[in-house]
């Protein structure tokens, strides 16, 4: 009897990504999702460019791969023209909260109807470690090597309660990986948000807090503690805005 | 009989564009198209379509992205600043391999330029436009007829070669009215797309859209191969009109409505025993090479006629290849030349060519 095994909507391809990177824990959550919900076979998939850019090659539903920032146009492309599929996009930091903010702020305000994945892991990951629109205040990277200075850098966008003002989202919630009461609450609400698609109530976005022990130099270990420690006091979880909720209670 | 209606040239280009079947229209507001998208804000609702005002132009290009990726027909329309906007997503959707159309009813530039028409864009639509190897087949309207009969052939060209085309039209096809007969609403001829992504349904391998190759053996062969493709479009595709080129002893080549202003030249200069024809090339890209090499045989000369400060006679000397005189008559900035310009210009290369 097989006790735990791969979703099924993840290929075989071996994943690139550094020794204690948590976008495999959210691969993994996204593709639990697909599977419970059975959906594999309409779903659309939209890759971003970072780190996660050859997610395509991992999960096994049809996949678009989008220039930097554009996913959410793109997915609204793909839902326009096929409004039955469930169509959704995994974004990084630097793609969807810096390059591709308009795009984001309009699908969310437009209330498409599609579910976005949000890895925020406070530095660009791909390019080396640069300085994210989420980095937080003093945080040392490539391009803030003495701190970020938010007198000139200015302050970390906090996406979940940016995109939460606006009238169009259905839901916006932020969750985080770094340890097993918390990966269980982000597999829950991933799974929501692909409902919300499927039950047609609009733009579902999940912020799910990540770490970089590669860029942010540390051991994966230190790194999950750093979430506790530094991310989550900067970025509280929780759901910011859940429309259906509020109409129903 | 005959339906002909009388329509502005941008209006054309929308309900033709349904007539091809494209019910998908992404665009930004600007000027001189407006009429375009506002056509399709009208109509797309009532068909079961999708009109939608983008945040900019560089999400409505990759909202085309997307729909091309799941095989229907889709366009875009812009003008000049817009459309260097789109680049990113143009570039992205010729190396993806993606059908689609992209109107340009172009404005003066550089920058934000002016209003008025212009064809100065011809190298960005000719020459790949975005980052990369690679062409759109680029269709250039001279009448609101062919605003309408060029924008079916991008689609159907688009389809058959899997590559994006291009109307590269002017502000003033785009705003003037003239009759046109609009072709009856027809099937779209089907095209098989194995290559879209609609769903797996669980009843094939995962389709993937992607232009990224970190391979550089594998990114080289996508090259090669799309250069290949493009041989057989360049052998195929090649259009112009000839006008009273029989016993041309010159030359005049103009597109758009610099063509429309060159045939008055053209007839005023016959009336006065000029031997002068004109080639109106109808795709840019591919160019009609052979059609210019054949009457550099001919002719003593050439005039490229156009509204940039000389863009497409540089196609038009690689295809004469040195044999004759190649001179310019241009005006820019939204300016457009008069007749009596051009067979001014016709004259004067006829006292400089041997």
């Amino acid at each position: 009897m097989v006790v735990f095994d791969k979703p099924k909507s993840l290929t075989d391809a071996q994943l690139h990504y550094c020794p204690g990177c948590t976008h495999g824990i959210i691969h993994r959550l996204v593709a639990e999702a697909i599977d419970t919900l059975g959906i594999e076979g309409k779903a659309i998939g939209v890759a971003p460019v970072g780190c996660a850019v050859m997610a395509y090659n991992y999960f096994a539903c049809d996949m678009v791969e989008a220039a930097h920032g554009r996913a959410p146009a793109v997915a609204t492309g793909i839902k326009r023209s096929l409004p039955e599929n469930i169509v959704f996009t995994y974004q990084g930091d630097g793609d969807l909260a810096s390059i591709g903010m308009a795009e984001t702020v309009h699908a969310a305000t437009r209330n498409e109807n599609i579910t976005v994945i949000f890895v925020n892991n406070a530095i660009y990951g791909m390019t080396g470690g640069q300085m994210a629109p989420t980095s937080l205040p003093g945080q040392v990277t490539q391009t803030s090597p003495y701190g970020r200075d938010v007198k000139t850098a200015g302050y970390p966008v906090k996406i979940a309660e940016l995109l939460s003002a606006l009238d169009g989202p259905e839901f916006i919630a932020r969750v985080a990986v770094n340890n097993v009461k918390n990966v269980k609450q982000a597999k829950k609400t991933i799974q929501k948000a692909f409902e919300n698609q499927i039950n047609g109530k609009g733009f579902s976005l999940v912020e799910v807090i990540s770490s970089c022990p590669t860029n942010w130099g540390m051991t994966p270990d230190a790194a999950l503690k750093w979430i506790d420690d530094n991310m989550i006091p900067y970025y509280p979880l929780g759901v910011f805005k859940d429309k259906s909720a509020k109409e129903e209670g | 009989m005959e339906n002909k209606v009388l329509m502005k040239g941008n209006e054309a280009i929308a309900e033709a564009a349904i007539r091809a079947g494209c019910r998908h229209y992404f665009g930004y507001p600007i000027t001189p198209q407006t009429e375009l998208a506002a056509y399709m804000a009208k109509r797309m609702p009532k068909i079961n379509g999708t009109f939608l005002q983008a945040e900019s132009e560089i999400a409505a290009i990759n909202m085309v992205y997307g729909v091309a990726g799941t095989g229907k027909r889709v366009m875009t329309s812009s003008s000049s600043p817009g459309i260097s906007l789109k680049q990113e997503g143009i570039s992205y959707i010729a190396g993806s391999d993606l059908p689609c159309l992209i109107v340009n009813v172009q404005r003066g530039g550089p920058g934000l330029g002016g209003i008025q028409p212009s064809q100065s864009d011809y190298f960005q639509a000719t020459k790949g436009g975005g980052h990369g190897d690679y062409h759109l087949i680029v269709l250039a309207p001279s009448s609101v007829q062919e605003m309408a009969d060029l924008t079916a052939l991008g689609f159907d060209l688009a389809d058959k070669y899997r590559m994006p085309a291009m109307l590269l039209a002017d502000g003033t096809i785009g705003q003037m009215m003239e009759p046109v007969v609009l072709a009856e609403e027809k099937e779209i001829s089907k095209v098989n797309k194995p290559w879209a992504v609609t769903g797996t349904e669980m009843k094939r391998e995962h389709n993937i859209i992607n232009s990224l190759y970190l391979a550089p053996d594998e990114l080289e062969q996508k090259n090669f191969e799309r250069y290949e493709k493009y041989k057989v479009v360049e052998e195929n595709e090649a259009r112009y009109e000839s006008f009273m080129m029989e016993d041309a002893e010159y030359c005049v080549v103009a597109f758009g409505i610099a063509a429309r202003v060159s045939k008055n030249a053209v007839v005023a200069a016959r009336k006065q025993g000029i031997k002068v024809g004109l080639i109106r090339p109808i795709t840019l890209w591919p160019f009609p090479k052979k059609a210019i090499a054949d009457a550099a045989s001919k002719v003593k000369g050439f005039l490229s006629v156009e509204l940039s400060t000389g863009q497409m006679i540089e196609d038009i000397k690689l295809a004469e290849n040195c044999k004759v005189p190649v001179e310019l008559c241009c005006r820019v900035g939204g300016m457009i030349m008069s007749p009596d310009e051009v067979l001014g210009s016709i004259k004067k290369l006829m006292g400089g060519a041997k």
